[in-house]
């Protein structure tokens, strides 16, 4: 059976701060791209999983139990 | 009464938290492995600071499901007393024992210095010694220290230290360290451990230990 490759996105809800976001992004702008803002820094995972029809049930799961921490940050996931 | 310092790979305050308890306070004390299932009778158990499991993924996420945790959260769901302390806050709140999350400092520094504390709470069985709006001197040593209330947790905690004058890392409301409802887990960022003698440098933290024996 075909392993299928996951890719998972994290970032920190709308409303909680990003720090790292603010500091690449006025680093940015020292460097002369003044027009960039709203800059946030996430965090990005991937991994393998068998190909089974409960892939996309499963890779949430691990999302909400601990790849992400719901109080603070939002996921989204992609199965190729 | 008996404490049990949890040792998870990479905690690296449980020798100055062991050493308070034996030495100063004079109490029994025992080193829990992370690996261990089981605990005995213990009647307070102290997560202490460090970078368990390297901190990796998000601090204190991966220490939340040390096999040890389980025993924890059972010892904790009976009404025993549970202190985190700057790591060990961040792996309380990670396994839902206290609500909310400790995410990056505000100025993205780890920052390791003395701050002033004020006791917005001293009706806890760890800080009835202390009067209330009491003002302390408390190390704090960390990067994860900004704490974010959970929206969904209002009424489910108190509010025990806030920082006094500068707020090092942006955490909501000033907040240092919180205790659940029903009143007997602790979790704080700053470092009582590490002030219970006056040959390091203060006494403020001390009180927090005797608060407890005060009970026992």
């Amino acid at each position: 059976m075909a392993d299928r490759k996951v890719k998972v996105y994290i970032k920190n809800k709308k409303g909680v701060l990003n720090p790292q976001g603010k500091t690449v992004e006025s680093a940015l702008h020292s460097l002369g791209y003044k027009n960039v803002s709203e800059m946030r820094v996430g965090k990005y995972i991937e991994f393998r999983i068998p190909d089974k029809n409960d892939a996309k049930k499963q890779v949430d799961e691990m999302c909400r139990k601990l790849l992400a921490n719901p109080v603070i940050e939002e996921y989204r996931f992609e199965i190729e | 009464m008996k404490f049990g310092v949890i040792v998870f790979p990479g905690s690296n305050c449980d020798q100055d938290c062991f050493h308070v308890v034996k030495n100063v306070m004079k109490q029994p004390v025992k080193y829990i492995w992370h690996a261990e299932k089981k605990l005995d009778n213990f009647d307070c158990l102290i997560l202490p600071g460090g970078f368990s499991y390297g901190d990796y993924l998000r601090s204190g996420a991966i220490a939340r499901f040390a096999p040890i945790m389980e025993a924890v959260k059972k010892f904790a769901g009976r009404g025993g007393r549970v202190i985190g302390i700057c790591n060990g806050f961040q792996i309380l709140c990670e396994a839902g024992l206290l609500p909310g999350a400790l995410h990056r400092n505000k100025n993205l520094n780890f920052i390791c210095k003395n701050v002033r504390l004020k006791v917005e709470n001293n009706h806890t069985i760890f800080t009835k010694l202390y009067s209330k709006n009491q003002i302390v001197t408390i190390p704090i040593a960390h990067a994860d220290g900004n704490y974010i209330i959970d929206p969904k947790s209002k009424g489910k905690f108190k509010v025990v230290f806030t920082y006094h004058g500068e707020n090092p890392n942006g955490s909501e409301e000033n907040i240092a360290g919180i205790i659940n409802k029903a009143g007997n887990i602790l979790g704080m960022m700053p470092h009582p451990e590490r002030v219970a003698e006056g040959i390091l440098g203060g006494t403020d933290g001390r009180l927090l230990f005797e608060s407890l024996l005060q009970n026992a």
